[in-house]
């Protein structure tokens, strides 16, 4: 034990104890470059402690790239009856991946509504390939979007809101100003009006989705968007909607444009 | 599944205290959880010890408990001797084993 000088363990308690195992090793050349405010507009890297962003700007302190380590190698491993994987027809170094997370969702003409990066993916995975979709909350699924979305990282987010996606937007729109649940909320209150306040003990941020799928140190793992909505639902005491459900896509839809031009970041961490 | 990340300079001088970044995927279970269905405690399921070997002999140790987070990050220093390989070893309840091996380039 004579060469050692000093140890550094990551503990569950994440106060004093991260602040010891990161300080000073912060600051990878791609944090430096990413847009944490656009606008008004303001990533909930903003609103995180400081201890949670030196997690997130070192890549080998964010625990979310063994998930980025996963889907690289699921985007190459060949699946399903056709014999095929996603780089069989994408490639291993597709230029689709350098842009993927900041358009979706999408509007999808043959299924007339908007359609998520995952539904997206299931969708190839049975028509394409062959191969059984994933579940959405899936090792896999998650696996699969934290590395596509990674390849946009510092892009800015830049969803598409006209055309045929201008009805969808509004409905998400709709959804995020409209009052649910026991407590009457609507997502606005907290996240428009009560961003940057205190919720009890936690900052409340703006709400933006561009660090997602996101690593959530209570979760102890990466979590899709519609986890966290369901969650958000589930606090003001609502019912929440399913995994993929029409009302969440829209309000992802709604929600990205929010947070249009700010750098995708995923995989984020948050609290 | 257990995936292990590990990051060392690329090269060091003879001498020189570098650092090595270390992470490893685990669910760290901490055996206080009950299984919300059935009311069964979920048995305990953490890495408990963490070595590593370079240069012949053990560099750092570490005896982890059920307070260590899920995905453990590590991070410790070390002070370069020879050019070799750097086995880190982890360990845990069920007595599994995950190993990642990292190359040491001494220059000088």
């Amino acid at each position: 034990m004579g060469d050692i000088m000093k140890k550094q363990i990551q503990g569950i308690l994440i106060g004093a104890a991260v602040a010891v195992g990161l300080s000073g090793f912060a600051g990878v050349a791609s944090a430096q470059d990413m847009i944490y405010k656009a606008g008004d507009r303001q990533s909930g890297y903003m609103y995180a402690a400081k201890e949670t962003q030196a997690i997130q700007d070192d890549d080998l302190g964010n625990p979310a790239y063994i998930w980025v380590d996963e889907g690289e190698a699921l985007w190459t491993k060949v699946d399903g009856k056709a014999g095929k994987s996603c780089a069989t027809c994408h490639g291993a170094e597709s230029a689709m991946l350098t842009d993927v997370g900041t358009r979706y969702p999408v509007y999808n003409a043959k299924l007339g509504k908007m359609q998520s990066l995952e539904q997206k993916i299931n969708e190839e995975r049975q028509e394409k390939m062959g191969a059984k979709p994933y579940k959405w909350e899936s090792k896999q699924m998650l696996s699969l979007t934290v590395y596509m979305r990674n390849g946009s990282r510092g892009k800015p987010m830049n969803v598409s809101i006209d055309g045929p996606a201008a009805k969808f937007f509004e409905a998400g729109k709709k959804f995020f100003n409209q009052r649910r649940g026991q407590l009457d909320m609507a997502c606005k209150h907290c996240h428009e009006d009560g961003a940057g306040m205190m919720i009890r003990a936690n900052m409340l941020s703006e709400g933006q989705s561009n660090g997602f799928p996101t690593y959530r140190l209570k979760w102890q793992k990466p979590g899709s968007i519609h986890r966290r909505f369901r969650g958000c639902n589930k606090q003001v005491r609502a019912k929440p909607y399913g995994y993929g459900s029409d009302e969440y896509v829209n309000l992802e839809l709604f929600v990205a444009w929010r947070g249009r031009g700010l750098s995708v970041e995923t995989p984020a961490v948050r609290n | 599944m257990a995936k292990a990340r590990v990051k060392v300079p690329r090269s060091v001088k003879k001498g020189q205290v570098f650092e090595v970044k270390s992470l490893v995927s685990h669910k760290m279970e901490t055996g206080l959880r009950k299984n919300k269905k059935t009311g069964k405690k979920i048995p305990r399921d953490i890495i408990n010890k963490f070595t590593v070997n370079y240069g012949g002999k053990e560099v750092f140790s570490a005896d982890w408990h059920p307070a260590v987070s899920a995905n453990p990050y590590t991070s410790f220093f070390v002070k370069a001797g020879a050019s070799g390989p750097m086995i880190l070893k982890w360990t845990d309840d069920a007595g599994k084993v995950t190993e990642k091996t990292v190359k040491i380039n001494v220059s000088g």
